[in-house]
This record gives structure tokens, sequence and C-alpha cells, in this order.
């Protein structure tokens, strides 16, 4: 089980400009932040199921920027149909990472389907996005970074994390126009 | 008789060529569906053409997170449902509403005019109230002539102003759903 808040945080460390960074609700959104403030993140704090959705519209805008969205298993078990979708409308620059801790933590680490029998990677694959993958340790970082960077995706890796609270690291602003215009920003120039 | 099937169906002089040339003079570059019989023709005119982006989604809700993804990377779209989509939608309609990115949907309206089956009546009369609860601005076509012109008004409405805007299409207009075997 990885420790997700300094696995992410290496993860972005020296990430190169062609990157953009979308992450789901919940506490991804506090470990993208923890890795420095950037503009080309945008974090989701509220719309639970739509980071995959937005992160597949985003990834067919901008054909030649990187997409990665980070996400948490509560959040892709909302939108198991859109990894359907994702897999049926390919795009070859779009990582979707997921950090599973199996848990709904923000609520009080009740057990998500993934504490049970459900295996994203499984269903990712059955979805048809072949390049799925499961990871269980750190020993895993550059085959991560490649699939980030240079692999043809649709690509998701599920990473297997610990289930425990770490600290809140707000974005720049709570107000999603602020939010977006920035990340926004980022792209135009 | 069978009256509303032949409207679908007859592509000749169609309201649907009046939206697809919405989308055209205004850069729309990336459509969404749930299919709906109504969408249809439009929907076979936006896949013939090689500058639309036609995404078929297994929700409704998908596509206005993919609506708003396509904006945040500088493409304009657009989301075609039947107004029982639009219950699905609900939670995800933050997401625009929060951020201020335009967003257009188009619905097709079931169980308002000569429906036939009872199950489309709940959503048919919630979707006008559970969009505008939204903050949605809600226009409304009844005749083929004025649907051009509220489609154009309503995709202005959205861009212009960075806010959410549907246009529902009456199913006086649309014609209702016969089923017939064979």
């Amino acid at each position: 089980m990885i420790d997700r808040r300094p696995f992410v945080q290496k993860i972005l460390k020296d990430r190169k400009d062609n990157l953009r960074v979308v992450s789901g609700i919940g506490t991804s959104t506090w470990d993208i932040m923890s890795a420095g403030d950037n503009l080309g993140n945008f974090g989701f704090i509220g719309a639970m199921g739509q980071s995959i959705p937005f992160a597949l519209g985003l990834a067919k805008a901008q054909p030649k920027l990187r997409v990665l969205l980070f996400t948490g298993d509560g959040d892709t078990l909302m939108s198991l149909g859109s990894l359907a979708t994702i897999a049926n409308h390919p795009v070859s620059n779009l990582t979707v990472i997921v950090l599973d801790n199996e848990s709904y933590v923000e609520t009080g680490s009740q057990p998500t389907a993934t504490a049970g029998k459900t295996d994203l990677e499984l269903v990712a694959k059955g979805s048809g996005i072949s390049n799925s993958y499961t990871v269980n340790s750190e020993d895993d970082y550059d085959k991560i970074m490649n699939t980030v960077y240079n692999e043809e995706g649709p690509s998701l890796i599920v990473i297997k994390c610990q289930a425990k609270a770490t600290p809140l690291v707000f974005p720049h602003s709570f107000d999603g126009a602020v939010s977006i215009n920035r990340f926004m920003s980022s792209i135009k120039g | 008789m069978n009256l509303g099937i032949k409207k679908m169906t007859d592509l000749s002089k169609d309201w649907r060529n009046d939206i697809y040339a919405v989308f055209k003079s205004l850069d729309i570059s990336m459509v969404s569906h749930v299919p709906d019989a109504g969408h249809t023709p439009l929907i076979n005119l936006c896949e013939k053409d090689n500058e639309i982006d036609v995404v078929t989604l297994t929700t409704e809700q998908d596509g206005v997170g993919l609506s708003c993804g396509a904006y945040a990377g500088g493409r304009k779209s657009a989301l075609l449902m039947q107004s029982s989509g639009v219950g699905n939608c609900i939670n995800a309609l933050a997401l625009p509403n929060i951020c201020r990115i335009p967003f257009l949907t188009i619905v097709s309206m079931r169980g308002e005019w000569g429906e036939f089956v009872p199950w489309q009546v709940p959503m048919g009369l919630g979707t006008p109230k559970v969009l505008e609860a939204m903050d949605i601005k809600v226009f409304r076509a009844d005749y083929e002539e004025e649907v051009g012109v509220t489609v154009d008004a309503a995709a202005k409405f959205a861009f212009n102003t960075n806010r959410s805007a549907a246009v529902l299409l009456s199913q006086k207009m649309i014609g209702a759903k016969q089923f017939k075997n064979g």
C-alpha cells in the first residue's frame, strides 16, 4: 500500500510543460495542490463523478497536451460508464490515475466497493481501456511516468493507497470561475 | 395515421438542419448525446461532418463534464438528450454553474403532447422545473420555424454570458412516438 501524498508529489515533481493535471472531488485535489500551485492544475471540489468526462473533453480538445487525471475510487465508481465512453472515443493523450484507498476517507472512511469485490483495473479493461494496470509499490514509478508522458492512451492506473486522512491543502481559490480561468490561461498562453 | 414518425424521417426540409447550421455558424465542434429519435437526423448530420466530434455517452450527466472539459480546452460543444435525461444531470450542472462555463443542451421533450407512454410523464413535467431550479436559462421551441432562431439565441446566451442554457423542443413539433410492431 502506497502513501499517496508523497507519491503524487513525486509524480508531479519537475513536471513537463505539456502536462495538464485535473483532480476529482476529495483528497485528490488536496494531493495535487500539495505538490505546489500550478496554473496547469484544475481541481474539482464538487460535482462528484464529473472529473473523468471533464478530462476526456479536455484531452479531445487539446490533443497536443498530455492530460493526467488524479481521482479517487469513490469518484470513479460514480462514473463507471465514462470508462466505456473513453474506450470507445479514445484519446491518445489521457491518463487516469485512480488513487484507490478502498474507502470514502473524507466522510468517515466508509468502505467503497473496491474494499469488497470490485476491481477497477478489470472494470477499465472490461470497458475497453486495454492499457490498464494496478500498482502496489512505488517501484513502478518509472512505468507510471512513461504512461503519463509517452504511451499511447487512453490509460488507467489503479494505485492502491493507504486509507488515511491527509492534511487539507486548498487550491488558490474555491471559486470555480477563478480556478477554471487560471487553468485556461495555461492553455491559451 | 403516423404523422410523428413521418416528420422524424423526412430530411428534405427539416428543422434539424437549422440546428446544425447554428452549430456551424458558432463553431460548435463537439456534440455529445444519449440518443433520442427526435435528435437522430441531427446526430446523423453531425456524424457526417469531419469537423464535429460526436460522442455517444452512457449517461447524460457525463455530457456536462465532457462539455466543460472541452471548453477548458478551447472547444465549444452541445449536449443532446431526451427530457428523461435531464434528471440524470442535476448535480453535474453545478460544474458549469460554479465555474461560469458556457453550457448548451438541446432537449427533445417527451411526456407532454400526445404521449403514449405514462412512464415519460413525470420527467416530462419535471424537466423545465428542475432546469430552472439549477439556474439554467430555459428556451422553448414549439414550431419548426422557430427552432433555428431559438437555438441560436440560446447558444449566444450561453457562450456570450458564460451561463447554462437549454432549448426544449416541444413534443408537439417532434411528433409523439407511436409504438407499433413490424
